[in-house]
């Protein structure tokens, strides 16, 4: 407890690379949930003991393939009802989850619980620099209400210049089904 | 409808297809589009708009074939064939335990199990969806007169997918496993089980034809357009404290009343009638935690200590398997504090070994778990369930 200001919290974190369950990197992180204020997002602090995977070469085979696609790339339902993702796709899939965590973080407090449920739509944004552009709609799932909350997010990335995340927008619920 | 494909010898002729392509009224389907010479170009079109298609290609001399004749013959075709592979995998059992399944596919499993271990095997309908959809639970029973019982239910919240899953694999594996399993053997020499594969039938349905993320019932709300109600919101246990919503537009609707909702009143029912379950055991994804009550409020049940060295050893069970972790504590510390819920209502009712499971995963897919990781999860929650279910047979109460 910090009088005043808020929650901090001390972490000791062993990251896991979701492509390679052996490899690992430890971290440490410090936490601070404002008090009050819900439209802050917490103060993330970090240090990584060691480096992540070297990703280049992925990176760019998945760079150069969407840059030489004829028709800017669309899809739905990723995973699909069955927890199917196509190969091709499983690039995209990843590029939500990190982009969708960056709108999680700005979107959490204490007492928030949210985790990418499912890309509903992606559509990319044809751009005439280096960047791919790539604009989601997908399904948030709050595990604390249960509810599944469209959000639409506008994602850049580069392999060199990593992801950013430009515009994002909660959507309102459909009311019925 | 007819399927053509069209031939371009040019790129003169790929643009006068694209010009094709942007006359909306002929309604054309481009299953390949032009784009470029090297490729054909598919394209189905209605009816009416044949004979116009073809004039156009044939005066500008560009080469066609007939791909499909008629598109109602192929499809009425693959419908027969369907049908005729569901009936082949009813008489032979080719049921595939490694995908998900309709409800209408499950159902007729439930049959199929019950035809084929009728030695220890019964359905029984313990009531009615709210859409009227039957209830059906399996019975596992070697004889006697009411003797004690577990119980085990699976999808009270349709997108847990993988629930309904494992318990139809589960199913399997306890009708095979007699006679087998020396366990099994000596649990269902003294116990009956029932399970509940499907909870919320009418959910179920909903997330297949309509919206895929759906948790609710499907009953109707007076005075609101929204519909359904958390059917693990609606037991009589600590119902309308927190942890439930009021409102009907919510995930966590709790309902009007409490056993408002025919789904789980069928199964309260049942229960009471029955007077002799020693066990209630439900089962919910995503999460990966093992937890018994309470969750309506964040105190510990008088049996903590015994239920939470079972659940730890349940979940040292599942862990030996393919070492997927699960928390175990009750529901108010491991998750949230959470009324109207079932196994708060079966432990207040006398129920003592009242067990609710979150299988996988932890939120990389979470409820579209894909179908590859169904009888991995399947094969180890039986062994949580197992441990439990061991130990409630050699502690009768």
């Amino acid at each position: 407890d910090i009088d005043d200001v808020g929650h901090k919290y001390y972490l000791e974190l062993e990251l896991e690379d979701v492509l390679d369950k052996d490899s690992t990197v430890n971290c440490t992180a410090e936490v601070l949930y404002h008090l009050g204020n819900k439209n802050i997002a917490p103060d993330v602090q970090f240090t990584l003991e060691g480096e992540p995977k070297n990703t280049d070469e992925a990176d760019n085979i998945f760079y150069n393939r969407i840059k030489n696609l004829e028709k800017e790339l669309v899809a739905e339902n990723i995973p699909d009802s069955h927890g199917n993702v196509p190969p091709e796709m499983e690039p995209i899939r990843l590029l939500a989850w990190v982009a969708s965590g960056y709108v999680i973080w700005q979107n959490s407090t204490e007492n928030t619980k949210l985790q990418l449920a499912q890309i509903k739509h992606v559509k990319q944004v044809k751009r005439s620099d280096e960047y791919l552009e790539f604009d989601y709609m997908i399904l948030l799932h709050d595990t604390v209400s249960q509810e599944i909350i469209p959000w639409q997010m506008t994602v850049l990335w580069h392999p060199q210049h990593g992801v950013q995340v430009t515009q994002d927008s909660r959507q309102p619920k459909h009311a019925s089904g | 409808h007819q399927v053509l494909r069209i031939k371009t010898r040019n790129e003169e002729e790929v643009k006068q297809l694209q010009l094709l392509e942007s006359l909306e009224h002929l309604e054309l389907d481009f299953w390949i589009n032009p784009s470029t010479a090297a490729l054909p170009v598919d394209v189905r079109i209605p009816a009416n708009n044949v004979q116009a298609v073809k004039a156009f290609l044939e005066s500008h001399g560009i080469e066609y074939s007939i791909l499909i004749e008629d598109l109602q013959v192929v499809l009425d075709k693959e419908k027969e064939d369907m049908a005729y592979g569901q009936q082949r995998e009813r008489s032979s059992n080719s049921f595939n335990y490694g995908v998900y399944h309709t409800l209408d596919a499950i159902y007729a499993q439930l049959d199929h199990l019950a035809s084929e271990y009728s030695n220890i095997v019964t359905k029984l309908q313990i009531g009615q969806s709210y859409e009227k959809r039957p209830l059906y639970v399996l019975k596992f029973s070697t004889g006697g007169s009411n003797r004690p019982a577990i119980w085990l239910d699976a999808g009270i919240h349709s997108r847990e997918w993988v629930t309904q899953a494992s318990a139809i694999w589960i199913a399997k594996k306890i009708a095979s496993d007699y006679g087998n399993d020396p366990s099994v053997t000596s649990l269902l020499n003294k116990m009956d089980i029932f399970l509940l594969t499907v909870s919320n039938p009418d959910g179920y349905v909903f997330t297949h034809t309509t919206n895929r993320m759906w948790r609710k019932t499907r009953s109707k709300n007076p005075g609101s357009v929204c519909v359904g109600v958390d059917p693990n919101r609606n037991w009589d246990a600590g119902f309308g404290g927190p942890g439930a919503s009021s409102s009907p537009c919510s995930d966590s609707y709790r309902g009007p009343s409490a056993n408002s909702e025919v789904e789980v009143r069928s199964v309260v029912n049942f229960i009471k009638n029955h007077g002799n379950i020693q066990a209630f055991l439900t089962l919910h994804s995503y999460s990966q935690l093992l937890m018994y009550p309470y969750g309506y409020k964040c105190t510990q049940p008088a049996d903590y200590a015994e239920l939470d060295a079972l659940g730890r050893a349940a979940a040292r069970s599942i862990r030996s398997l393919y070492g997927t972790t699960f928390t175990v504590g009750t529901i108010c510390t491991t998750i949230y504090q959470a009324s109207g819920g079932s196994i708060d209502w079966s432990y207040d009712y006398g129920i003592k070994y009242s067990f609710a499971f979150e299988l996988r995963d932890t939120g990389n897919y979470g409820f579209v778990l894909p179908a590859s990781q169904i009888i991995p999860t399947a094969e180890e929650t039986w062994l949580g369930l197992k441990k439990i279910m061991e130990h409630v047979r050699d502690n009768p109460y």
